[in-house]
């Protein structure tokens, strides 16, 4: 019973939803700040992302005459369950180092739970241009998922066959040839998760009027903004988890991870800065053909490094 | 005042419709969102989708083929919503007055739909960019 309780606040307040939910709206912050500096603006002030959402779960909320109106409304609420899981797990495998075996493969899954209740609620809102941006998440998950599993694969070649997110965290991929190139294109995977700039095909405001989330109003794009802000949390942990050697949360090495942690954040918002957006051919062509040979050839550098114990490939 | 209307005060989304209008007061709304001006410190932002907007800026003398969009994107934004008409052709036809595709104004369209809409005026040909923050803190104090 209380192992039930524990598991519920794990979930709704500490390192779930309450936690997640400050920490990713401050983050969302940085986002905005960080760009309106790039581009020599002062930008918003802190608490703006938290009036956004108070002031959107205040609103009408509209539903098209056409949609399905139940899966138009349950998408964003599945899309944000599977990132609060997401993030619960990998804070709970660095507060607690609890993990079980196969939990990378869990959160494989959950990381493209959001982009599936994109596609879902898109497609049930009834609007042809929703319907041009579900089309386009479809292909953009198709192409970022190869070149993601596959450094997912020399991460796990790398660390000897682990499949558990706290032994993974034990070693650090990245300072090696191989890791370091599954780590700038996870990176660019994450960045295309995120819908961030180059990457943001899906929802791009100027051409399809903001695609998937078009017809979403009132509290269902609360929920939606949330969900992505709680993503700006959940995504760069998981490279901190993976690729940099694990979240320490005791003493000197909390203050490092945190910076591993700005510092992705940041290289992401520098790639959204500065990079225009691309077709979604050539969002495909980057993924499948450039990332996806380069992951190709991380695998094989990775397999022989671990078959003749070179630990720099 | 209740939290509602505390919050969209923080934070109001732009949505800008041109019914007709020749540009002009169209690049002066794009003037707020540059380095000068920089809207988004008061958390304007602007919106790709009337769903998302809390205020519609709408320039333009509204003409004949516009109107019914223009009332289409007015019952599509979600209420409590601001409607701006920025530039004299939006606030009352402006040298288009006597013309025969005119339909307009905005406010009049507008009204046909909703007579309690909140309406705030920006008149100039085109408007300075101050003068459209005046009118956003104008309308936004009067709600």
């Amino acid at each position: 019973m209380t192992q039930a309780l524990w598991s519920l606040f794990w979930i709704a307040v500490f390192p779930g939803f309450l936690f997640t939910f400050s920490l990713g709206l401050v983050a969302s912050w940085v986002v905005r700040k960080v760009s309106a500096l790039v581009q020599w603006r002062v930008g918003p002030p802190v608490l703006q992302p938290f009036y956004d959402v108070a002031k959107l779960l205040g609103k009408e909320i509209l539903v098209p005459e056409d949609a399905q109106r139940s899966v138009f409304m349950a998408a964003p609420l599945i899309g944000m369950a599977g990132v609060l899981l997401l993030s619960t797990i990998l804070w709970r495998t660095a507060i607690a180092e609890e993990a079980f075996v196969g939990d990378v493969i869990v959160v494989i899954y959950l990381m493209v739970l959001p982009s599936l209740a994109f596609i879902l609620g898109s497609s049930a809102s009834a609007s042809p241009h929703a319907a041009i941006g579900a089309s386009r998440e479809m292909k953009l998950v198709m192409g970022y998922e190869l070149p993601l599993v596959l450094a997912l694969v020399v991460v796990i070649v790398k660390t000897g066959g682990q499949l558990n997110l706290a032994a993974i965290a034990q070693q650090t991929p990245v300072y090696s040839i191989s890791g370091m190139l599954a780590f700038l294109v996870s990176l660019l995977c994450i960045q295309a998760k995120l819908g961030f700039v180059p990457f943001d095909i899906a929802e791009s405001e100027t051409e399809i009027a903001s695609g998937v989330l078009m017809e979403y109003s009132g509290a269902l794009l609360a929920v939606w903004k949330v969900m992505h802000a709680m993503m700006l949390v959940a995504l760069p942990l998981f490279l901190v988890t993976v690729f940099l050697g694990g979240f320490g949360t005791t003493g000197w090495s909390l203050v490092w991870s945190i910076g591993k942690y700005v510092l992705i954040l940041v290289l992401l918002i520098l790639i959204k800065n500065t990079n225009p957006r691309m077709r979604i051919d050539q969002a495909m062509r980057f993924f499948w053909v450039y990332c996806g040979i380069v992951m190709v050839l991380a695998v094989v550098l990775t397999t022989i490094g671990s078959y003749y114990d070179i630990n720099w490939l | 005042m209740s939290w509602r209307i505390r919050a969209l005060k923080k934070s109001p989304w732009v949505f800008h419709v041109n019914t007709g209008a020749c540009n002009n007061c169209d690049i002066e709304i794009v003037d707020l969102l540059t380095p000068r001006f920089d809207v988004e410190r008061f958390g304007i932002k602007l919106v790709g989708s009337p769903r998302h907007a809390d205020a519609l800026l709408v320039t333009g003398a509204v003409t004949a083929q516009a109107a019914p969009r223009l009332r289409e994107i007015y019952r599509q934004t979600p209420k409590p919503c601001v409607v701006f008409a920025i530039g004299a052709c939006a606030c009352d036809k402006g040298i288009f007055h006597s013309g025969y595709h005119i339909v307009g104004p905005v406010d009049k369209i507008i009204r046909e739909i909703d007579p309690n809409a909140i309406i705030a005026y920006v008149p100039g040909c085109p408007p300075k960019p101050e003068a459209m923050i005046s009118g956003v803190v104008k309308a936004l104090s009067a709600l």
